[in-house]
């Protein structure tokens, strides 16, 4: 009887450990990041099977920060239904899965949204053939509609307000939508507008689809981690602030170099040469030199992953920094 | 220790020990498992309650047949569509899969060598293809037909696409009632002669035409009070306005699907079973019967299946629990069924996932034992009676 009772605190311990992420990930020897299920441009594997975009590189400096090394992450695929349940399991440290910062999220299902990597909006997609130019047009549409999303109940209050009809084709995945809509199934696809870049990058002809000029939401996309480990959630947050701040001060992963002889006291916080922030986050000192050297700024990652060079044409509109026309701020690094 | 290896060697205490032990060790398991879980929902924050249930769900939910449903409508709501639309596809799914399933049993068992063998063929390919695989194939062939601008038109009244199946929508004017209610009325009185004609010739021996005074009574008697009242029912035609057909009735290509592949998968097993039931009847009974003079479809209808129901009927009823578990692998093609609405959508946004859990599993218990309560019954009616 002993035995058992011992038995079932163990266990008893092992479902309750849900504190000290970062040691159960320094434990682990790598990072399990929740991604999309390949969405070209945040997470997507890359001709050479290796996770590439916006959020896997989240996930990748999460892994330098931590270890110092950008391959020791797991990318664990989740839809938009299971993200949360994986996260509240703990089977994924984190999650960078274009996921929107709301209340009910960050409350009630008991997440933390460390900060925001895009901000996006909800927009609409359609074959040019059909001659739409409004949203405000498509009454009596079939709409694909990606289930459990934030998107799926803006897409019922806009219609709503605005007295239209439609009819809602509940889908899981962004590859089900691209198929229903190249089939003709639904008229329309609504998701993230960043999201109907990709789907229309991956059509074969793109000139075939138009994006409608409407955006009818705000979606502050972000990765989140479980509520109450705050120094794994300042670890995130930093890691993605740290890119930010890259940005501002022009710190490539080019130059981080020649930066660390640099005379702007920041740039020689930031990359550990004054101060001993990396301590007080239980990193090495280097982490954000890392960071910068092995994924680069938060501009590098967005020009190589989403940017108008690549096939997603995504200018950086409000995602430009505070001092270039954009929201992209991120607090002072002392 | 000599006592103690006494009350042991007790049959009858050491089987209350033993039953004991194990529901004291069950209870220990249930109480472990509910307080883990609410310790470690209370420190995730994650909120618990039934008080989402009353909340708008804030989505749409366009497959809902028989209830209207608005984004402003409740998450209970949500679950009473959800279940409305799973009952529909098992309920159909059973009726055609057991008519299917019966006649496929029956050729299989033909003396005609190229049928028995296209049904072997058909049996064992959906037998041994998984069933999600079949639904999915069954969606992809459905989403390739034309597009609904360019729809396959059928007598100019049916549109075929692949936002699924229109059809006009009848509509039953004010004199509509009488109609239903002389159907119902034939109905009760081609029962009561059925039952009447059984003990006249249980009495006299004489025979009665039930089948065709029934068909007489069932469709030309409302027919002409139909006619009588002229003709008060009318159709709305489906109309291709904008982005769809607007008006008509349409036959959704997720339903059908779903409608397709279980009860052409279960139609397989239960082809098996028929066959097995058939076969189960001894070879003397129909040498026996032919003895006696009686007509091929009689031997069937009187001799063979009563018998073969026997051994029929339960694992039939298995059957259709399976199909009725089966009907929620529906969210592969997004049919709005109890899991994909309730325990799906409803889930996500509320994130109040045992809660949800706990209802889809608790309905789906519920609907299984109804299938078996009543399977039993009717399993009962036909067993042989001793006299």
């Amino acid at each position: 009887m002993k035995k058992l009772l011992s038995i079932f605190a163990v266990v008893a311990f092992a479902f309750s450990a849900n504190a000290g992420t970062l040691d159960d990930v320094k434990n682990r020897g790598f990072l399990k990041c929740g991604v999309t299920t390949g969405l070209a441009g945040f997470a997507a594997p890359d001709d050479n099977g290796e996770w590439a975009g916006l959020d896997a590189d989240m996930c990748r400096a999460v892994a330098v920060a931590v270890f110092g090394d950008r391959s020791k992450v797991e990318f664990i695929t989740t839809t938009g239904k299971s993200r949360f349940p994986t996260l509240a399991s703990g089977e994924v440290d984190m999650l960078a899965r274009n996921t929107t910062w709301t209340i009910s999220r960050d409350v009630n299902l008991g997440f933390e949204f460390v900060g925001v990597n895009f901000y996006d909006g909800q927009g609409f997609m359609v074959p040019s053939a059909l001659g739409v130019s409004s949203a405000t047009e498509l009454d009596g549409a079939t709409v694909c509609i990606q289930t459990g999303t934030t998107t799926e109940l803006n897409l019922a209050d806009f219609f709503r307000l605005n007295g239209i009809s439609y009819e809602a084709l509940p889908i899981e995945t962004n590859d089900e939508g691209k198929e229903n809509l190249f089939a003709g199934r639904c008229d329309v696809y609504t998701t993230d507008a960043s999201g109907l870049s990709s789907t229309r990058a991956a059509a074969s002809n793109p000139d075939k689809w138009v994006v409608l000029p409407e955006i009818i939401s705000k979606e502050p996309l972000g990765p989140l981690v479980r509520h109450g480990d705050h120094q794994w959630g300042d670890v995130v947050r930093w890691s993605l602030n740290a890119m930010i701040i890259a940005e501002e001060l022009g710190i490539t992963s080019e130059n981080v170099d020649a930066q660390t002889s640099s005379n702007v006291p920041e740039v020689l916080r930031l990359l550990g040469v004054e101060g001993n922030y990396g301590e007080m986050l239980e990193l090495s000192n280097d982490w954000a030199y890392q960071i910068i050297k092995q994924i680069g700024n938060y501009s590098e990652s967005y020009e190589a992953n989403v940017g108008p060079d690549t096939p997603l044409e995504i200018a950086r509109g409000l995602n430009a920094l505070w001092t270039q026309g954009g929201i992209l701020y991120a607090p002072p690094f002392r | 220790m000599r006592s103690n290896l006494g009350l042991f060697s007790d049959e009858k205490f050491r089987s209350i020990f033993f039953q004991t032990l194990v529901v004291g060790l069950f209870a220990l398991g249930l109480f472990f498992v509910i307080s883990t879980t609410s310790y470690n929902l209370e420190k995730r924050n994650i909120a618990t309650g039934w008080s989402f249930l009353q909340n708008p769900a804030g989505f749409d939910i366009s497959f809902s047949p028989f209830l209207e449903f608005k984004s402003t409508d409740t998450h209970l709501k949500v679950y009473f569509v959800g279940v409305l639309n799973t009952l529909l596809v098992s309920v159909t799914g059973c009726i055609a899969a057991t008519i299917l399933g019966f006649i496929l049993g029956i050729i299989r068992l033909s003396s005609n060598w190229l049928l028995s063998r296209l049904v072997y063929i058909y049996v064992e390919f959906s037998r041994n293809v998984p069933l999600l695989l079949q639904i999915i194939l069954w969606y992809s062939i459905l989403i390739q037909l034309p597009r609904v601008k360019q729809s396959l038109q059928i007598l100019d009244v049916f549109y075929i696409s692949n936002r699924g199946l229109y059809s006009p929508r009848p509509i039953f004017e004010s004199g509509f009632s009488y109609v239903s209610i002389a159907i119902v009325l034939a109905l009760i009185s081609s029962f009561l002669i059925n039952r009447w004609a059984k003990k006249r010739q249980d009495k006299t021996g004489q025979q009665f035409p039930v089948f065709s005074s029934s068909i007489g009574l069932i469709f030309i008697f409302p027919l002409i009070l139909f006619f009588i009242l002229g003709s008060p029912l009318s159709f709305e035609h489906p109309e291709l306005k904008g982005f769809n057909f607007k008006g008509g009735l349409v036959i959704r290509p997720e339903f059908i699907a779903m409608f397709l592949a279980l009860s052409i998968y279960t139609a397989a097993f239960i082809s098996e079973i028929v066959r097995a039931g058939i076969m189960s009847v001894s070879k003397g009974q129909r040498e026996a019967s032919a003895a006696i003079g009686l007509k091929q479809t009689w031997i069937m209808r009187l001799i063979i299946i009563p018998q073969a129901l026997r051994v029929i009927v339960p694992p039939l009823t298995s059957q259709y629990l399976n199909l009725t578990k089966n009907s929620s692998l529906g969210i592969a093609v997004g049919y709005a069924d109890l899991v994909h609405g309730f325990g799906g959508i409803s889930l996500n946004q509320t994130g109040q996932a045992i809660e949800c859990m706990a209802i889809v599993m608790a309905t789906y218990l519920s609907i299984s034992l109804t299938i078996s309560f009543f399977m039993n019954i009717y399993n009962r009616s036909i067993q042989f009676k001793e006299k």
